[in-house]
This record gives C-alpha cells, sequence and structure tokens, in this order.
C-alpha cells in the first residue's frame, strides 16, 4: 500500500464544520483595501486617462494623439525598448553561469554570498547610483586613483552621462533575480535527467542544450521577463547615471512633469508606459503560475555535490569572485568613499589632507550657507523616518485584512479574482503614480496637495503587495493542525491565541512591516514628482546633492546613502532572521 | 470500566455519514489499533475522540464518566498527526516542553522530562535543533516525544508512519512498539496498513464505511474474519460462490471448483474463502485440487503460487524447501476442509 493514501484527516473534515457565516465573513475583509484601492490607484489612473484623452482647447487633437504622432515620443519608447532588452541580455550572461553553480554544488561561503547577492537587489536605486558614482564616477576611487597615478588633470574615465552606466547598474541589482530564481528551480532538477541523457548517448553539451536547457526555459523566460520589466521601469539609475542625454518613459514623465508642467503630454507617456508594464506583467504572472506545477522536483539534498575536481574548483572560484567582486565593488566603494577625503575642497586647492574623515557625515548637521530656504538633510531622516512608520501602519491595517481573507481560502472564486487587482500597483512604475497624483489629487473633490499624508499614502500603494504577499504564506502555515495540536496538549483556547496565533502571526507582522519599512525608506520615483520642497525623503536628499556640483555635496550625497543602504540591510537582515521558514518547502 | 469506552457514536457531514454507530473500547494500558480502507471514517473517529469534533449522537466514556461535555484540552489525551504538525515557529525542546508547561510542570521538571523523552524516542541533544531541518523519521520521533511527554492517558496516533518510506516505517513500527510497552501507555494506533495494525496492536477494529466490521485479537481477525470485505481487506482473495446440501449426516459445500464436506449452520448460497496458507502439496489423487500453474514467486521462506483452476485463478503459499511444478504444469493441492475453508453470507 502506498504510503500516505489515507488523507480523509481531520483537517479536510472540519471544513464541513464550518457555517454559513464563515463563507462570507470573509468578504468583508476585503472591504478597507478596496476601498484604499479605488481611491487611491484607480482613481487616479482614471484621471491620468481622462487628461490625455480629454481635448484641450485651440488644439486639433488630444494629447494622446498628437503624442503618438510625436518624432521624440516614438524616440524614447525606441530607446526604453533598447536599454531594457540590452540590459535583459546582459543580465542573464552573468546571471546563468552563477545560477548552475549556486544550483548543482555545495560549497562554502554560499549562503554568504546568497546574502550578499540579496542586499543588492533591494537596495534603492538612488544607492546604487551614488554607490557608482563613489566607485567609478569622477571622485570616484578609479577615477582620482588613475589621476594621482599618472599625475592626470582630469578624470580618464568617463562613466556618468554614458550608456554602459545605465546598463551596468542594471546588470549590478537585477542579476540577483537570475540568481535566485533560476539557481532555485535548477536546484531542484533531478541530476538523473542529465545522467539518463547520458548514458543514452549525449555529450555534455548536447544534454546541456537538449536536456537541460529546455527544462529550464521556463524559468529563464520568466526570470528575463522580470528582469526586463525592473529595467522597462528603472527611474533613478537613469536619472542620475544616465543623465540628461538618456531619456526612458518613465524619466520622460518626470521631465515633462516637473521641469517643463506638460501634464497631459506626461499623462499619455504614463498611459504608453501603463499599457506596456500591465502587458509584461500579466505575461509574467501566467509564466510564473505555470512555473509552479513542473516536472519531478527533487529536494536539494539530492541534487547538490561538492565541488571534487581541481579544475571545477578553480572555475567555481573564479565565478564566485567575480560575481562577489561585482555585487559588493560598488558597495564597499561608497561606505569606504564616504568616509574618506580624496580631493580638494574649493579654496584648499592642491593642497589638502587626504585621508579618513567623518567630515562628510558632520556636513549633514550644518547650515553652510545660512540660508533661509535652506533644508537640513537630519530633516531629510527624520521626515523619511516618519513617512516610513506612516507606511507601515497603513500598509499592515489594509494588508493584513487582505492577507487573512487569501489565507483563509486562496482558492475561491472570489479571492483568485480579487488577488491580481491588489498586485497591479506592483506593475505600474512608481513614476506614473506620482503622476496620477499630481492629477488626481490637485483639485477638488479630494485635494490632498498640503496634506503630509500624500507620500505616505503612496508608498503604501508600493508597499502593499509585499506585505500581503509576505503575509499570506505565513497565515497560512497556522494550520488547523497546529491549534488542535495544542488543544489536545491541553492549551485552552486562550492559550492557543497566546502561544500559536499570536507569536506566529506576530513574525509575520514583523516581517511585513520591515518590508514597508524599508521600501518607504527607500523609494524615490512617486517621492521625486510629489515631495514637497520644504520635506525632502532621504532619497530625494540625496539626488539633490550629487546633481550639485563640489566635493562637499557629493561626500554628503555619499554619506546619506551609507546611512540609508546600512538602514535597507539591517532590515533585509531582520526580514531573514524573523522569517518563519516555509514549513511545505522541501 | 477502566479506559476508553465508545459507544454508538454517529457523525455525518451533510449527506456523508463518517461514523454510523462505532463501538468498541480500549482497556488501561492496551493498543488497540482502528484498521481500515482511507475514507471509512478513521480520522473523523479519533478527532471525535479527542474533541475536535462533535458526535452527532452516542457515548464516550472514560473510567466510565462522560467524555461529551468535556473540551478538547480538558481530556488529557494525546494526539499525534499524520503530518506530526510541529510548531515551525519552536524549536524541538519547546515543542516538547509545550504540553507540559500547559499542565503547569516547573522549569527543572520540564526539562528533565524532556531529556528523558527524547531519550526514549532516540533523540537524545536535539533540543536545540530547528524543526524545520528534521527528516522525515526525526519528525516522527519529536512528534511522538512530544505527545507522549505529557503522560497522556491515551495517546492517538493518526497514520504516525504514513508519510514516511516503507523501508523506515517497517523499522520504525517495531521501535514504536516497544516506546508505547516501555511507557505503559494506553494506546489507539490509525492506520490503512494491515501489517502496522498487527505488528503493534494488542485488539484491532476493523473498519469499513463508519462503521466497525470486527473488533478482536489479531489472531482471530486474520484466522476468522468476520466479513468478506475483512477477508478481502486482509488480501485473502480466494473467494467462490458455492452452495450448501445436506449429504446424510454431514453437510456439504458444491462449488465450480470441487465440493468439501462442512460443518456449520449455512443452507444454500454462501461464498467460499479458501485461505492460502493452509494447502500443502500432494501428488496423490486424494486432492482436494487440482489446477495448473500459472505463476511462482520466491519470497524466501515461502513461495507464493497462483493457480489455475478451471478458468478461475487461486493464490496459496507454500513452504519454498519443496519441488514444486514449473509454470504450465499441472499441481495437486490438498488441504483440510475444517482448517482451510470457511463461508459467509453469499455477497453480490
Amino acid at each position: 500500500m502506498a504510503a500516505g493514501v489515507d488523507r480523509d484527516s481531520v483537517e479536510v473534515n472540519s471544513k464541513f464544520f464550518t457555517s454559513s457565516y464563515k463563507k462570507y465573513a470573509p468578504h468583508a475583509l476585503w472591504l478597507a483595501p478596496l476601498a484604499f484601492l479605488g481611491l487611491f490607484y484607480f482613481y487616479p489612473m482614471g484621471s491620468i486617462l481622462e487628461i490625455s484623452f480629454s481635448r484641450i482647447e485651440g488644439s486639433q487633437a488630444a494629447p494622446f494623439i498628437q503624442a503618438l504622432a510625436s518624432e521624440r515620443v516614438r524616440r524614447v519608447l525606441g530607446f526604453t525598448f533598447f536599454q531594457a532588452s540590452l540590459s535583459t541580455a546582459l543580465t542573464l550572461l552573468v546571471g546563468l553561469p552563477g545560477a548552475y553553480l549556486l544550483a548543482r554544488y555545495d560549497f562554502r561561503g554560499k549562503s554568504l554570498l546568497r546574502a550578499l547577492t540579496g542586499i543588492a537587489f533591494v537596495l534603492p536605486t538612488l544607492v546604487v547610483a551614488a554607490a557608482f558614482n563613489a566607485m567609478l564616477g569622477p571622485r570616484g576611487w578609479v577615477n582620482v586613483g588613475l589621476m594621482e597615478l599618472f599625475d592626470l588633470s582630469q578624470p580618464p574615465i568617463q562613466f556618468i552621462n554614458t550608456f554602459s552606466a545605465i546598463l551596468i547598474a542594471h546588470v549590478f541589482y537585477n542579476t540577483t533575480i537570475v540568481l535566485r530564481m533560476v539557481g532555485d528551480y535548477w536546484s531542484h532538477i533531478d541530476p538523473r535527467m542529465g545522467q539518463a541523457a547520458q548514458v543514452l548517448g549525449a555529450n555534455r553539451l548536447q544534454t546541456l542544450l537538449r536536456v537541460i536547457l529546455p527544462l529550464l526555459m521556463p524559468v529563464i523566460i520568466t526570470a528575463a521577463l522580470l528582469v526586463f520589466i525592473f529595467n522597462f521601469t528603472s527611474f533613478g539609475v537613469i536619472l542620475v547615471l544616465g543623465g540628461p542625454r538618456f531619456a526612458t518613459l518613465e524619466v520622460e514623465i518626470f521631465y515633462q512633469t516637473v521641469s517643463l508642467f506638460n501634464l497631459p503630454l506626461a499623462a499619455t507617456l504614463s498611459i504608453l508606459q501603463l499599457a506596456c508594464t500591465l502587458i509584461l506583467t500579466i505575461l509574467y504572472t501566467r509564466l510564473s503560475a505555470k512555473l509552479t506545477r513542473p516536472l519531478s522536483l527533487r529536494p536539494r539534498k539530492y541534487t547538490q555535490r561538492k565541488l571534487t575536481s581541481w579544475r571545477s574548483k578553480l572555475l567555481a572560484a573564479l565565478l564566485v569572485i567575480m560575481l562577489l567582486g561585482m555585487l559588493t565593488a560598488p558597495l564597499i566603494a561608497l561606505a569606504a568613499r564616504s568616509f574618506t577625503r580624496l580631493d580638494p575642497e574649493p579654496g584648499q586647492h592642491a593642497f589638502f589632507a587626504s585621508g579618513l574623515t567623518l567630515d562628510f557625515y558632520k556636513e549633514l548637521t550644518t547650515n553652510r550657507r545660512g540660508s533661509l530656504f535652506y533644508v537640513s538633510p537630519l530633516t531629510a531622516i527624520a521626515v523619511s523616518t516618519g513617512y516610513a512608520a506612516a507606511t507601515v501602519f497603513l500598509a499592515l491595517a489594509l494588508g493584513l485584512p487582505a492577507a487573512w481573507a487569501l489565507a483563509r481560502n486562496s482558492n475561491s472564486k472570489f479571492n483568485r479574482f480579487i488577488d491580481p487587482i491588489i498586485m497591479l500597483p506592483l506593475g505600474t512604475s512608481a513614476v506614473t503614480l506620482g503622476l496620477g497624483f499630481i492629477v488626481a489629487f490637485n483639485r477638488p473633490p479630494l485635494d490632498l496637495r498640503a496634506s503630509i499624508l500624500l507620500i505616505p499614502l503612496a508608498h503604501t500603494l508600493v508597499a502593499l503587495p509585499f506585505v500581503v504577499r509576505s503575509l499570506t504564506p505565513s497565515l497560512r502555515s497556522i494550520r488547523p493542525r497546529l491549534r488542535q495540536a495544542a488543544q489536545v496538549m491541553g492549551a485552552s483556547p486562550m492559550q492557543v491565541f497566546r502561544h500559536i496565533d499570536l507569536p506566529m502571526v506576530g513574525r509575520a507582522l514583523l516581517v511585513a512591516a520591515t518590508f514597508a519599512f524599508t521600501i518607504s525608506l527607500g523609494e524615490f520615483g512617486a517621492t521625486a514628482l510629489i515631495a514637497r520642497p520644504e520635506y525632502p525623503t532621504i532619497p530625494i536628499m540625496i539626488y539633490r546633492f550629487i546633481s550639485q556640483p563640489g566635493a562637499l555635496n557629493y561626500g554628503q550625497a555619499l554619506a546619506l546613502s551609507t546611512i540609508l543602504m546600512a538602514a535597507t540591510a539591517a532590515g533585509m537582515l531582520a526580514i531573514e532572521r524573523f522569517r518563519i521558514a516555509d514549513v511545505g518547502e522541501f | 470500566m477502566n479506559g476508553l469506552q465508545i459507544v454508538n457514536i454517529h457523525r455525518s457531514f451533510g449527506e456523508i455519514s463518517a461514523l454510523a454507530g462505532i463501538t468498541f473500547d480500549v482497556v488501561l494500558g492496551e493498543i488497540v489499533a482502528v484498521l481500515g480502507p482511507s475514507g471509512c471514517g478513521k480520522s473523523t473517529l479519533l478527532a471525535v475522540i479527542a474533541g475536535l469534533e462533535v458526535p452527532d449522537r452516542g457515548e464516550m466514556l472514560w473510567d466510565g464518566k462522560t467524555l461529551t461535555e468535556i473540551p478538547t484540552y480538558r481530556r488529557g489525551f494525546g494526539l499525534m498527526f499524520q503530518d506530526f504538525a510541529l510548531f515551525p515557529h519552536k524549536n524541538v525542546f519547546q515543542n516538547v516542553a509545550f504540553g507540559l508547561q500547559m499542565v503547569k510542570m516547573t522549569e527543572p521538571e520540564i526539562k528533565k522530562r524532556v531529556g528523558e523523552t527524547l531519550q526514549l524516542v532516540g533523540l537524545p541533544g536535539f533540543e536545540k535543533r530547528d524543526v524545520n531541518t528534521l527528516s522525515g523519521g526525526e519528525g516522527q520521533r519529536v512528534a511522538l516525544a512530544r505527545s507522549l511527554a505529557p503522560y497522556p492517558r491515551l495517546l492517538m496516533l493518526d497514520e504516525p508512519l504514513g508519510s514516511l518510506d516503507r523501508n523506515l516505517r517497517e523499522r520504525l513500527v517495531l521501535d514504536l512498539k516497544s516506546i508505547l510497552q516501555m511507557s505503559d501507555q494506553t494506546a489507539l494506533y490509525v492506520t490503512h496498513d494491515q501489517e502496522e495494525a498487527f505488528a503493534i496492536a494488542d485488539r484491532v477494529v476493523v473498519m469499513n464505511a463508519g462503521q466497525v466490521e470486527q473488533f478482536d485479537i489479531p489472531e482471530r481477525i486474520y484466522r476468522q474474519p468476520a466479513s468478506i470485505f475483512v477477508a478481502r481487506f486482509l488480501g485473502l482473495t480466494n473467494l467462490i460462490q458455492g452452495n450448501v446440501r445436506q449429504h446424510g449426516d454431514t453437510r456439504i459445500v458444491d462449488t465450480a471448483i470441487g465440493e468439501w464436506p462442512f460443518d456449520g449452520d449455512y443452507t444454500g448460497e454462501v461464498t467460499v474463502l479458501i485461505r492460502p496458507d493452509t494447502v500443502h502439496l500432494n501428488a496423490d489423487s486424494q486432492c482436494q485440487l487440482s489446477g495448473i500453474m500459472s505463476e511462482l514467486s520466491f519470497r524466501g521462506a515461502t513461495c507464493r503460487i497462483i493457480i489455475n483452476v478451471n478458468g478461475v485463478p487461486f493464490t496459496f503459499e507454500l513452504p519454498s524447501n519443496m519441488d514444486l511444478p514449473r509454470e504450465g504444469e499441472n499441481i495437486q493441492l490438498c488441504f483440510d476442509p475444517e482448517e482451510a475453508i470457511q463461508l459467509f453470507p453469499k455477497s453480490n
């Protein structure tokens, strides 16, 4: 008799026990989250549509039609696709060998490598931009070093404001997606598939091309699509590292809104952006849903080997060093540069003390110009923290009921319909969200221009999908079985709540809260459009410093970036630490 | 009476009647196995006894006193789930200690008892381990330790070996039995595997479609299955239709493959069971059954043979130290009808 045939379990039976009130109560849990999305997602998106399709006095056609005919818009659209495709291809090129190594081999330092690559992915884009600036920018380590070495008067390497800068930064923070997604999937593919092919007479290359790659193709395409979406909607990196010459849809929306106040054109570009990301996201969701039912997945311990031969060890070492170097060098450069003085300040000329310094951090607290309109970076830190706290509160208040409803019955038709709607803001670019807020809440009936809540509301929109996605599996893992087990062992209903539900929900909430907090701290795209000058967030402050000349501004940008990087890394470590290991996972 | 008494328990879920009048008892210190196919209501029965489900009618007694009104957490029973249901947010020590904390044991006592129980299940020193990193066999042992630790009056085990692979199961079932006996534990053991049930239990309840088919010691269940269902479930498949007629002083059961004297009070149409392990090889003409060897499989001490008698296959087990005819050859088997034959009322 097969093991575990008997499934007429207590758990299944108790489903019959649920009365009809329990059947309908979960729908009530959706009230607040749906009202929120209606007001702060669908209403702004509707306003964007309205602006771009309604005709303006004295013009021939609606801005939408005009925009499509414009040469510039077509160029922007073309460049957006071009840079996203190229970045994606490069990311796959760098990521796939690493994915193979992580999937098939067990070696020392592997978990460290995984953790470090994770940090690269979650860093705010402005921190990534600042990090590359610290490494390869005109005041960065490489250029200053070369200038010193060869006694040059100009930085020899032109990195900032080049196309390569955009590509390299994209590869930097998206490689992790390929490593994780493809690597995880690969690690569960039975190595006997390859062995079977070899026994049947296929050589290693044939095995790779005919057996392994076709097996991996779905996950490679899915990962590539996700990377493409990120590159397509990339904003901070292109704005800061690419400079004014390179405009993607996202950056163009920003310029049209902030610099040119051409809201109708910005709205039209947003519609284009929205349509593209929506199609890509739907495609991605379809593909990744298919991924969850692959052929026989094997537990990892059967699929991984130790590196044995001398040659494989060397190759693996080279690969690991390359990945580690690529993923950590900019971050180390950033942190180190923020504590080091390398070039003269105005007035010091060639005679200055170079070396370790806390000046850039001290500078954050001083108002050198004595300006009345000066906003201290400390204010930005306080503002960011406040916004992040408000975001945590809002995202949890809305996300908990939604996650609860999803966890109780994820297969009900209603929930399956609603789940993708909750995820919609994730597939909408940040700048589009910001623009939506500008056009929707600058006028009655909901004039929120002056409201301090505007930014936390936007951040909540971005954080909500993450909160729901991280809470739902945790809540689901509190299976009725666990409560029953506690009851049988003598736990009263109160004790069951205290010892089982509370600690498990508590940890899940902590993880979700950390997600919301770090997302809010690092959010740049939407904030860049709606932040008020007197209340900048940390990323806005970094952007201001880094776009101004001068060693002190540069140093302060790096110092703020380092602080933000440390906060984000700490948040991610906390998430890893408090996440309850997935019970059903291999 | 001391121990558990289950009297005429009913429980249905809508149209489905999961338990339709269950009656049996568990004496203190005894291990009773509940054996039945998937969906026969075994797990519902456990849930009802644990208090996780409420019976529609019927009575449950412990030491003669009713259990029906007592909530789960005051029954003092233990339940080991098939999927173990270990608390993922607690380590091994905290899992095993949980039941002890619920009965307000002191810290040093808890520490001692957890250590003792982990020792008993063969996992000494596992206290600090994260339960998410345990192997299947280890998880099973921790779950057992957790349910044993608070000295439950009755320990219920719901397919405790069901999620493990065959080899591990055979080894663990014997371990489990000695652990339960060592701690003199009264236990109710639910399984769909007859070998497991027979190996571990003092008495066995065979269940089918929410009803008790037979409740007896393993030997008698095997020797005298109470119904055709029980016989089939135990793998006794040599069943053939027959007719009982009076022949002088004796009764004779007449079938398509032979007729044999029979002592009993059946008349008319019956189903005849021929036990597979009561026949022996005989070259004499005085045999009861002759057919053609159609399959032979060697199993160590015994051989399983399938012979074809007038087109109907029969399975028998013979000691393997004999010269058996080859496949396709004729074979003659003899048996003592009194020992080998059992009659049931005719089935469809």
